[in-house]
C-alpha cells in the first residue's frame, strides 16, 4: 500500500515546523545566545560624520578603563594587511578607517573589554579628530565634475563613478520608439531601504592556539562564501577554518555580505587568544549594513495607440554608497534588472545602468530582492500604471492585452531571459474578481462625490529566481549551485544536510518533505541541518529566494540516488531482477505480484547488514545542483486605498494577492511568505526608509526614525493560489519568499496614485507619507523624494 | 562580585558599588549582585543564561525583548535589574510547564504565528497579559494589545490567528 | 545600549527621596515610569550621577474625581489606567481620548502620567492635555508643597521648573463650572512613532454653549503650545460651523512647527487646523444631542 503522502508530511503538506519547538519555548540558538569560555566582548566606534579626514587617535584613555583587553585602530589593521578587504562586487572595503571616514557610523575603531558597558565606557574615551569634507548625499551630487572625490585610496577611480554598464539591443530600440505612436514616460526614486531584520548582525570568534583552527559563530547567510573569503583575506587554509551560522533572527538579505565586525573580531580573537564575541546594536546594524535600493530610474515604453507594448528603454542611476559592496552574480553590474518587462511580450528594451559612490553605508543589493528586481519590477508597473492612464485604457485590460500569453512558452524576452511557464491571465482574473473590479470605477465616482478617495493599484510580474546557472551566475568566480547530503540509517531514519542557510523560512521542515515525497521516508523520521561549514556540503547560501529552486531542487536529486541503490537492494531482497521492480510511496513492490514488497526502511537496514554482492554498504549519497535555467513565478497583486483628502493619511481598505509559485511543498510556510513580504511591500510604501540631510546624517539610523509597521496598521491579506509547475525543476517548484516584496510596493504605489490621479500626479516617491500625498493632491505635482531631505526652514 | 558577563570570575573594579537584589523569575528567588546600571534584559540573558528574552534594538521600540513584570508586560531593556527588586517576573522559559506547552505557544506553532523566532517570545508574553485580562479578544484588540511589539517575518496575521486560537482553548480549559 | 554608571537609591517616603534630591545638588534625577529617562540613559543622551527611584514609595499610584469634580493623578499613575477607564471618559473626555495614544501599549504599563508631564517633551501628549484642561503639578520639596501651572511648569523643550530638589507628586485639573467634553487627535504614521502633530481641545459647555475653551498642541513647536487663547471666540457661543472654521485657522497661526522629513511647516499647520476643526465638528454634533 502507497503511503499517504499528506500523512507523512509529504509535498503539499502544511506540516506544522520543526524549528518552533525550540523557538516558542526560548531555547533558540542566536549567536548572541551563545557563551564560550573566557570570552571578551568588542564595541565598535562608529564615525559621527559622514566624511572626513582623520587627523588623530588618541586611544590613551580607553587603556585606563579596568577591564579593557584591547584597543585595535585602521593603523594596526593596517600592519597587518587587514585595514582593507575584498568585497563581493571586486572593490575594496575600509575595516577600520585610516585615512578618511566616508559614511556616518563608519568604523573607525574597536575595543575589546570583559563586558560591553565596559567596551562601551572605553569607546566614549576615545578621542578623534576629524576634518569634515563636504558630503555627497546623492548620485546627482557625486556626477557634478566638481564634486569631492570620495574613493581617493583607489588608482585610476573616475571621479566618483562606479561602473557604466548596458544590455539589450539599443538599434532595435530606437526603431520601435521611431514608429510609436505614443510615449510614456516614467522617473522615480526608488529609496534606500534596510532590511532591518529584528536580530543584528554578529560574531563570536575563537582562534584556537593550540589546534590553529579558527571558528566564527556569525550571522551569515552564507557561511561557506564567508569561509572562502575569510581564507583569503586572513590568509588561513580553509580547512582550519570553521564557520558556523546557528539560529538566525531573520536575515532578508542584510546577511550576506562579510562586515567589518566579523574581520576585527577574527584579528581580536588571535590577540587576544580568547574567543570575542561582537553583537551590533540596532543602530550600527541601520547605519552601516547592507542595504537595498536606492536607485533612480527613468524609462520610456513605446506604444501602438491600440495599447500594444512596442519597446522600452530605461536608465538606472544607482546609489552604492562609500563602497561597492553588492552581494550580486558578478557578470551583472546591476543584478537582475533587465528582468523587467519579462511578464510582457515585449520585442525590443534597451538598460542602460551607471553606479556611484556617495557618502553613505555601502551596498545596494541586500534587501529581499533577488538581485535588483524589486526595483526593476517596481519600475515595470510603476511604468505599466502610467502607460494605460496616458493611453486612456483600464489598467487590467492593459496588462492582459501585453502579457505572456500561456501558450507562448517557452517566451524569450527582449532582455535575453527564457521564462518557460504560466497562466498569466488566470491570476490575473482571479485578483480582480476578489477585489470587486467590476463595480470599481463607479464607486469610485460616487465616493469621489461624497469626497472620499478611493483608488485601486494593481500588480503583476514574473521574476527570475533560484540564480543559478553556472554559465552565466557566479559570486566572486564561485559559481551558484547547491547541494544535499543525505545518509540514511539502519533503521530508517535518516540525516540531511544542505549548503542553503535559512533564517526563517522553515527549511528545517520543508526540506524533510521533499525527502518524505521522493523516499517515502515520513518527514518526522528526517533531521536537517544547515549552517555548519565543517559538516555541510558546500553552498552559496539563502538570499534571492534561491533556496526551494537550487537546494531543494539538490535534496530531491539526493533522494532520487539513494532511491536507485535503494531499488537494487529491494532486487536483491525479493530475489528478482531490477527490471521487475516498481515503487510506489514508501515501498517497492514486484511487478507481477503488488503484494509482494519492501518498505524502504527494509532496504536501510539491508544496506547495513543484508547487500547485495559487490554492493557497498551503507545507504547515503550527495548532490550537487547546478540549475538548468532560473525559476518563474507570478503574482498578481490588486490594493484599495481610501485617502483623506485633508491630511494625505491613506487606509489600506483590501489586498488581494495571486501567486504562481508552482508547486508548494508546504502551503502553510508558503502563505507566511507572501504575507511577510505583502507587509515589507506595505512598509516601504508607506513608512519605512532611510534618508540623509545636506551633511550626510542619516535619518533612519535608530527605531524611532526608521519605522516599520506594527500589528496595528498593517492590513490583512487575501491569499490565492495557481499552480503552474516549473517544467524544469525537480518537484515542479518555484522561489517565492521574495515574491510579495518584489511586486507588492507597486500596488500599493499605483492604488494611492489612481486615488489622486484625477489631479495630474503622476508619481509620488515611496514611501508615500501622508505629507507627501497632501502635497501630491494639492499641488498635482509629482513628488519627489530623493535626498538631502529639507530640516528647517 | 563576578563579571556576569565573563565566565571568568572577576572582581569588580574599584569603586564600582552593586546592589544585592532578589527577584522572583517564573516561580523561582534569584538573588544577584548588579551594578544599577545593568539593564533586566541583560541579567536575564547573561546573569541568570535565560536567553529567550531577547534584544532587538536599542532604542526601546521593538518589543523583542517583552516579559512580564508583576503579570503586566514590560520592555526589560527599558528598566535597571535593581528595579526588580522583591517583584515577580515571568519570561517564556516560564510558560511551559514541565509537561506540558502553554496554549499560546502551541497555538503559535498551530497557526504559523512565527518564521525566524526572534519576536516570539515577547509577542506571546505581551499576548499572555492581554489573555490574562481578556479571554476573548476581537482581532482589532489582539493587534493593538501587540502593537508594542514589531515582527519583520509574519506580516502579523497568523500572529493574530495564533492568538485567537490560544483564547479559544484557554476558553475551553476553563470550562 | 549601553548606560554609563550612576548611583541608585530606592527611598520609601517622599521626604527621603527629597532629602537626596537635596544632597545631590542637581545631580541627581527621578525614576518613575523610566519609559523616557532610561532610553536616553542608554543612549547616553543622560548622564545623571545619581538615580532617586520612586516606585517603592507608597500611596502615590492613584488616579481620582473628587467630590467637586476636580481631578487627581498621582506621581505614579501610570498611562493604561487611564485608557478604557470610566471615569475619564466621564469626566475627561480628552485624557480619555489621549490615553490610548501615548507610545505603545507595553511603554503605557509602566510610563507615568505625571512623569511624561514633567519630561516635557514638545511632542508630549499629556503636557498638551494637561495645558488645554487648565491643570496644574503639585509639587513637593524640603519646605512643603507648591502649584505650578502649565504655563510656569514647561518653560522649553525637556525644561521644567522643578527646583532640583523638588518631586512632582500629583497632577490636578480643578473643577469644571460646566460639563466638560473634549478629545484628543494625533498624527503618527504608526503606534510608538513621534508626531507629526496634535491637537487637544477640552470644552467646559452648559447645554449647547460653550462656558471655557482650552486648546493645546504638541508637536508643533519647541515646546507645548498653549492655543486657547484662539479658541476664546467660541466662549458665549454655540459651536457653529462659522466658529469652527474661524477658531481652526486661528489656532494653526498658532503652530511653530519645523520642516522636517514628517512634512513641511505649512502641512503641519494644515493637520493642526483640520484636527481642531474635526474635534470641534463631533462636539458640535454631541453637545446638540445632549441639549
Amino acid at each position: 500500500m502507497a503511503l499517504d503522502e499528506i500523512k507523512i508530511g509529504g509535498l503539499g503538506a502544511s506540516r506544522r515546523r520543526v524549528e518552533d519547538n525550540r523557538f516558542i519555548r526560548g531555547k533558540g540558538n542566536y549567536v548572541d545566545d551563545i557563551v564560550l569560555p573566557g570570552m571578551l566582548h568588542m564595541e565598535i566606534l562608529r564615525s559621527p560624520v559622514a566624511h572626513a579626514r582623520i587627523k588623530s587617535i588618541d586611544v590613551s584613555k580607553a587603556y585606563e578603563i579596568p577591564g579593557v583587553r584591547l584597543v585595535l585602530t585602521g593603523e594596526m589593521m593596517a600592519a597587518r594587511n587587514l585595514a582593507w578587504m575584498p568585497t563581493l562586487s571586486y572593490d575594496t572595503q575600509a575595516v577600520l578607517a585610516t585615512d578618511k571616514v566616508r559614511f556616518q557610523g563608519q568604523e573607525v575603531a574597536a575595543v575589546i573589554a570583559d563586558d560591553p558597558y565596559i567596551a562601551k565606557d572605553a569607546c566614549e574615551a576615545i578621542v578623534v579628530e576629524y576634518e569634515q569634507l563636504p558630503a555627497i548625499v546623492n548620485p546627482m551630487q557625486a556626477m557634478a565634475a566638481d564634486s569631492v572625490v570620495i574613493r581617493d585610496d583607489k588608482e585610476n577611480q573616475p571621479g566618483n563613478k562606479v561602473f557604466d554598464w548596458e544590455i539589450g539591443d539599443k538599434a532595435a530600440t530606437d526603431k520601435a520608439f521611431a514608429e510609436a505612436d505614443v510615449i510614456s514616460k516614467m522617473e522615480l526614486h526608488y529609496p534606500r531601504s534596510h532590511p532591518s531584520p529584528m536580530e543584528t548582525c554578529g560574531s563570536i570568534a575563537d582562534f584556537d592556539r593550540a589546534t590553529g583552527k579558527l571558528t566564527v559563530y556569525m550571522t551569515s547567510q552564507a557561511p561557506h562564501i564567508v569561509r572562502a573569503a575569510v581564507a583569503m583575506v586572513a590568509e588561513l587554509p580553509e580547512h582550519m577554518i570553521r564557520i558556523v551560522s546557528p539560529d538566525l533572527g531573520g536575515g532578508f538579505g542584510n546577511k550576506v555580505p562579510i562586515y567589518p565586525g566579523y574581520v576585527v573580531s577574527i584579528l581580536a580573537s588571535i590577540l587576544t587568544e580568547r574567543p570575542v564575541k561582537w553583537i551590533e546594536d540596532k543602530t550600527g546594524n541601520l547605519i552601516s549594513t547592507g542595504f537595498g535600493r536606492d536607485v533612480y530610474l527613468q524609462g520610456e515604453l513605446a506604444l501602438r495607440k491600440d495599447g500594444k507594448m512596442l519597446g522600452m528603454r530605461m536608465k538606472t542611476i544607482s546609489d552604492h554608497g562609500a563602497f561597492y559592496a553588492d552581494a550580486q552574480p558578478s557578470k551583472f553590474k546591476i543584478g537582475l534588472m533587465h528582468s523587467t518587462f519579462a511578464c510582457y511580450d515585449i520585442p525590443a528594451a534597451h538598460l542602460e545602468s551607471v553606479g556611484y559612490y556617495t557618502n553613505k553605508a555601502p551596498g545596494g543589493v541586500a534587501y529581499r530582492c533577488s538581485f535588483r528586481v524589486t526595483e526593476a519590477m517596481f519600475f515595470q508597473e510603476r511604468m505599466v500604471h502610467a502607460a494605460a492612464n496616458d493611453l486612456g485604457m483600464d489598467q487590467a485590460e492593459f496588462r492582459r492585452m501585453n502579457l505572456v500569453k500561456d501558450d507562448m512558452f517557452p517566451y524569450r524576452t527582449a532582455f535575453g531571459f527564457l521564462t518557460d511557464s504560466g497562466q498569466y491571465g488566470k491570476c490575473l482574473d482571479i485578483g480582480l474578481k476578489a477585489i470587486g473590479y467590476s463595480t470599481y470605477k463607479a464607486e469610485q465616482a460616487e465616493a469621489r462625490k461624497r469626497g472620499k478617495l478611493l483608488g485601486i493599484g494593481i500588480s503583476t510580474m514574473t521574476e527570475p529566481l533560484g540564480a543559478g546557472n553556472s554559465r552565466e551566475y557566479d559570486i566572486l568566480g564561485i559559481k551558484m549551485f547547491d547541494s544535499a547530503e543525505l545518509r540514511v540509517h539502519m533503521t530508517g531514519k535518516a540525516i540531511l544536510r544542505t549548503g542553503a542557510m535559512n533564517q526563517g523560512q522553515g527549511h528545517q521542515t520543508t526540506w524533510a518533505q521533499i525527502v518524505a515525497h521522493e523516499l517515502g521516508i515520513p518527514a518526522d523520521d528526517v533531521t536537517v541541518e544547515e549552517g555548519d561549514t565543517d559538516t555541510a556540503p558546500f553552498g552559496m547560501g539563502t538570499y534571492a529566494s534561491r533556496s526551494t529552486p537550487v537546494a531543494g531542487a539538490a535534496v530531491a536529486m539526493v533522494s532520487r540516488k539513494i532511491r536507485a541503490k535503494a531499488r537494487k537492494i529491494a532486487a536483491h531482497l525479493l530475489e528478482v531482477s531490477e527490471e521487475d521492480i516498481e515503487w510506489e510511496l514508501g515501498r517497492f513492490y514486484v511487478r507481477s505480484n503488488k503484494e509482494r514488497g519492501v518498505t524502504i526502511q527494509d532496504c536501510a537496514l539491508a544496506a547495513y547488514s543484508n547487500m547485495p554482492d559487490g554492493m557497498e554498504p551503507g545507504l547515503e549519497n550527495n548532490a550537487y545542483y547546478d540549475p538548468p535555467n532560473l525559476t518563474w513565478p507570478f503574482a498578481a497583486y490588486f490594493v484599495k486605498v481610501e485617502v483623506d483628502a485633508e491630511t494625505g493619511v491613506w487606509d489600506v481598505l483590501k489586498v488581494v494577492a495571486v501567486d504562481d509559485c508552482g508547486v508548494r511543498i508546504n502551503p502553510m510556510v508558503v502563505e507566511g511568505q507572501i504575507m511577510g513580504g505583502l507587509t515589507e511591500a506595505y512598509a516601504m510604501a508607506s513608512m519605512q526608509y532611510q534618508t540623509y540631510d545636506s551633511e550626510g546624517n542619516c535619518i533612519g539610523a535608530n527605531y524611532m526614525d526608521y519605522l516599520l509597521p506594527t500589528a496595528w496598521e498593517t492590513p490583512g491579506f487575501e491569499l490565492h493560489e495557481v499552480v503552474t509547475p516549473c517544467p524544469h525543476h525537480p518537484i515542479g517548484a518555484k522561489g517565492v519568499g521574495e515574491c510579495a516584496t518584489v511586486a507588492g510596493p507597486a500596488a500599493f504605489v499605483n492604488a494611492v496614485v489612481d486615488a489622486v490621479g484625477h489631479t495630474g500626479v503622476r508619481n509620488i516617491d515611496m514611501p508615500m507619507m501622508p505629507n507627501r500625498v497632501y502635497e501630491a493632491l494639492t499641488t498635482g505635482k509629482d513628488i519627489s523624494g530623493m535626498p538631502p531631505v529639507k530640516m528647517g526652514d | 562580585m563576578t563579571s556576569l558577563y565573563d565566565e571568568v570570575q572577576a572582581a569588580p573594579a574599584p569603586g564600582v558599588v552593586t546592589r544585592r537584589v532578589t527577584i522572583k523569575v517564573n516561580g523561582d528567588d534569584r538573588t544577584v549582585d548588579v551594578e544599577p546600571r545593568l539593564l533586566l534584559a541583560h541579567l536575564l540573558r547573561q546573569g541568570l543564561k535565560m536567553t529567550g528574552t531577547h534584544s532587538g534594538c536599542d532604542s526601546s521600540n521593538c518589543g523583542a525583548c517583552v516579559i512580564l513584570f508583576d503579570g503586566r508586560p514590560i520592555k526589560s531593556c527599558t528598566m535597571l535589574a535593581v528595579q526588580a527588586d522583591g517583584h515577580s517576573l515571568e519570561t517564556v522559559e516560564g510558560l511551559a510547564s514541565a509537561s506540558e506547552l502553554h496554549p499560546i505557544q502551541e497555538g503559535f506553532k498551530e497557526e504559523h504565528g512565527l518564521h525566524c523566532g526572534f519576536c516570539t517570545p515577547g509577542m506571546m508574553l505581551a499576548a499572555k497579559a492581554l489573555l490574562d485580562k481578556n479571554n476573548d479578544p476581537t482581532e482589532d484588540e489582539i493587534r493593538w494589545a501587540l502593537s508594542g511589539n514589531l515582527c519583520r517575518c509574519t506580516g502579523y496575521q497568523n500572529i493574530v490567528k495564533s492568538v485567537l486560537w490560544a483564547a479559544k482553548k484557554m476558553r475551553a480549559e476553563s470550562n | 545600549m549601553y548606560p554609563s554608571r550612576f548611583g541608585y537609591e530606592s527611598p520609601k517616603t517622599i521626604e527621603e527621596a527629597i532629602a537626596l534630591l537635596d544632597s545631590y545638588a542637581g545631580e541627581a534625577k527621578i525614576l518613575s515610569g523610566g519609559q523616557s529617562l532610561i532610553p536616553m540613559i542608554k543612549l547616553r543622551f543622560s548622564a545623571p550621577e545619581m538615580l532617586v527611584d520612586i516606585n517603592g514609595i507608597a500611596g502615590l499610584d492613584y488616579h481620582r474625581v473628587d467630590p467637586d469634580g476636580s481631578i487627581h493623578i498621582g506621581a505614579l499613575c501610570r498611562h493604561e489606567e487611564l485608557e478604557n477607564c470610566a471615569l475619564m471618559e466621564k469626566h475627561a473626555p480628552t485624557i480619555a481620548a489621549a490615553a490610548p495614544l501615548v507610545s505603545d501599549p507595553i511603554v503605557r504599563t509602566r510610563g507615568t502620567f505625571v512623569g511624561s508631564v514633567c519630561h516635557a517633551d514638545p511632542q508630549g501628549d499629556w503636557a498638551a492635555t494637561m495645558t488645554a484642561m487648565g491643570g496644574h503639578i503639585v509639587a513637593q520639596g524640603p519646605k512643603g508643597t507648591r502649584e505650578i501651572s502649565m504655563k510656569d511648569f514647561v518653560i522649553g523643550p525637556f525644561q521644567n521648573t522643578l527646583a532640583f530638589n523638588e518631586i512632582a507628586i500629583e497632577a490636578v485639573i480643578p473643577a469644571p463650572k460646566g460639563v466638560r467634553v473634549g478629545n484628543y487627535l494625533k498624527l503618527e504614521r504608526r503606534v510608538g512613532d513621534f508626531a507629526t502633530a496634535s491637537v487637544a481641545v477640552s470644552l467646559e459647555m452648559k447645554g449647547d454653549t460653550v462656558i471655557s475653551a482650552g486648546i493645546a498642541l504638541a508637536s508643533v513647536g519647541g515646546r507645548t503650545i498653549d492655543a486657547s487663547a484662539a479658541g476664546q471666540a467660541l466662549v458665549g457661543q454655540k459651536i457653529t460651523p462659522e466658529l469652527i472654521a474661524k477658531v481652526a485657522a486661528a489656532v494653526a497661526a498658532t503652530a511653530e512647527p519645523r520642516t522636517d522629513h514628517r512634512g513641511s511647516s505649512d502641512y503641519k499647520r494644515q493637520i493642526v487646523k483640520t484636527f481642531v476643526a474635526r474635534i470641534l465638528n463631533g462636539l458640535a454634533t454631541t453637545s446638540q444631542k445632549a441639549a
